[in-house]
């Protein structure tokens, strides 16, 4: 048990160490780094609890995946040297009245959500009920999410598809002029239409059109 | 005193298992020299020690006695990190593949989902190095890998779930325990080819090692390292490789099952088939490193999205069906 607990508060001290620093450090890049420090140690949480199927996905989805986009993004854009600016300059944003209200709608949430934890747990009982602790985690997820919740599954599907369908005709523009190189015309040319011999005349040259 | 010896086996144990992983690295790389140098009929190192064997310690040696340079310019503690990361990384995958039934590490429910993970986090090193490097060449290295590692994980990950629909577990005995009666690689052959050509993109090994290319970025995301820290570099990478054609051969040469299930066959015990098995992959994995060309980079994109995505997403809904249909679904 204590071992337990040791490990525990590395963990979630590491977390939450991680996430003051996503927002307290200077450099986006580190940011980002820190980002994947909270990601990887809230999913090391997860598999303590013994939700090891989300532990799993949290790595593979968000580290894996989500941090490794962002980290593209912030290193093309170069955002380190805007932030830099902006701290320099000693500009209060508008966005900040904005950010305000929802951090503390959050809080607010939070608060109500462990409030009723302590003081009536057995709000919280009805969820026992579906889960059963004889079949491995991952079986009991997908027994629940494709039987009692298939159709809220379906749409939350639905809707990421909507997005990123919508992302792609937002941010898709023809351009013209731009030459592309078509893979099967590359592959499909002959020897005949790509060489040509020419009688070279002295003193006459060859018009060659490009 | 309990949790002392506890944690002396499991480090006795964790140990067991890494040097043999560490020693498997360095021959292989002499292993990859040679193939690739009796493809162009040459004698590859063949010096150091009876066949050359030793080679990679000689090169580790000189490594080790090799100055480590540290551009004054970069990003110093994530350069430094970044081969870590990479080295560890490439290391701790290891401890859910399965030698035999018994012989595991780490027995975890999940363990295919534990190796797909970390072989995604692999892209980090990369990116880590190209970033702190601070210099063009290592950057766009780092850029172009990520964009490829990412793409292609894509793929490995819908044939994973292929191989997932005829087991029914996520455990990696239960995979090699499932295909006792066939092989995947049977009836799952399309899949085997997709996730061997990804898996060589994943590791950016040739025709795929665009983040590296000589001709263009110079050594790309490994161009400021020296010493040490690129023979880290180095290490990670060939020891990702085996850990692909580990994966691959529990996923579809079932893992450390014997081919025919006769008697003398099967008192050898299950590592070495795996070996064997990881070993037959490699060669394969050097075989194309000698006789492929490097592809251009908007076609390496285009096979994975547009070819290697689609087709392994048709061949799930067939599986899938395939399997409804006849009743075959794995229940347990």
């Amino acid at each position: 048990m204590i071992a337990h607990a040791i490990f525990f508060y590395t963990f979630s001290i590491i977390a939450v160490v991680s996430a003051i620093m996503v927002t307290a450090s200077k450099n986006t890049v580190h940011s980002v780094f820190f980002l994947i420090l909270d990601f990887i140690s809230i999913s090391c949480l997860f598999i303590m609890i013994g939700a090891e199927f989300l532990g799993m996905i949290m790595l593979i989805v968000y580290v894996g995946a989500v941090a490794v986009l962002f980290l593209f993004v912030v290193m093309m854009l170069n955002v380190a040297q805007q932030k830099n600016q902006w701290f320099a300059g000693q500009q209060s944003s508008k966005h900040i009245p904005v950010g305000l209200i929802i951090s503390t709608l959050i809080f607010v949430e939070v608060i109500i959500v462990i409030g009723g934890w302590k003081y009536k747990p057995e709000i919280f009982d009805i969820n026992n009920s579906i889960a059963q602790t004889s079949i491995s985690n991952t079986h009991s997820l997908g027994q629940i999410l494709y039987t009692d919740y298939i159709h809220v599954f379906q749409i939350s599907g639905m809707i990421l598809l909507v997005a990123m369908v919508g992302a792609i005709v937002l941010t898709f523009r023809q351009r013209s002029g731009v030459k592309r190189q078509s893979y099967i015309k590359q592959i499909s040319r002959e020897r005949a239409e790509g060489v040509e011999v020419l009688e070279v005349q002295s003193n006459k040259g060859v018009k060659i059109d490009d | 005193m309990e949790y002392l010896s506890i944690v002396f086996q499991e480090v006795y144990k964790i140990l067991f298992l890494l040097v043999p992983v560490l020693v498997s690295v360095a021959m292989i790389v002499w292993l990859d020299r040679r193939v690739w140098a009796f493809v162009q009929k040459r004698q590859g190192p063949n010096v150091v020690g009876p066949f050359g064997l030793l080679q990679s310690l000689a090169d580790a040696l000189k490594y080790i006695f090799k100055e480590i340079i540290i551009p004054s310019s970069s990003n110093k503690v994530i350069f430094i990190l970044a081969p870590i990361v990479t080295m560890t990384l490439a290391l701790i995958a290891w401890a859910v593949i399965p030698f035999s039934a018994t012989q595991v590490l780490a027995d975890i429910n999940v363990g295919i989902l534990y190796l797909f993970a970390v072989s995604s986090l692999g892209v980090y090193g990369i990116i880590m190095g190209g970033w702190a490097s601070n210099s063009k060449y290592p950057f766009l290295g780092a850029i172009r890998s990520a964009a490829q590692m990412v793409s292609y994980e894509v793929s490995i990950g819908v044939i994973i779930i292929n191989v997932l629909l005829c087991v029914g577990s996520l455990n990696l005995n239960d995979i090699v325990i499932a295909q006792q009666n066939m092989w995947f690689v049977i009836p799952l052959f399309p899949m085997f080819v997709i996730f061997f050509i990804s898996a060589l993109a994943e590791t950016n090994r040739p025709p795929f090692d665009l983040p590296e290319a000589e001709a263009e970025l110079v050594a790309g995301y490994q161009t400021e390292y020296s010493g040490m820290m690129y023979a880290m570099f180095w290490l990670g990478e060939y020891a990702n490789i085996l850990l692909m054609c580990a994966m691959g051969a529990i996923l579809f040469l079932g893992g450390w099952m014997s081919p025919i299930d006769v008697y003398p066959f099967t008192l050898v015990p299950g590592a070495i088939w795996l070996i064997l098995k990881i070993l037959l992959l490699f060669i394969l994995f050097a075989l194309v490193k000698a006789i492929v060309p490097r592809y251009r980079y908007d076609q390496l994109m285009r096979l994975g999205w547009k070819v290697f995505l689609p087709l392994s997403l048709i061949w799930v809904v067939l599986t899938a069906s395939y399997l409804l249909y006849f009743n075959l679904l794995p229940v347990n």
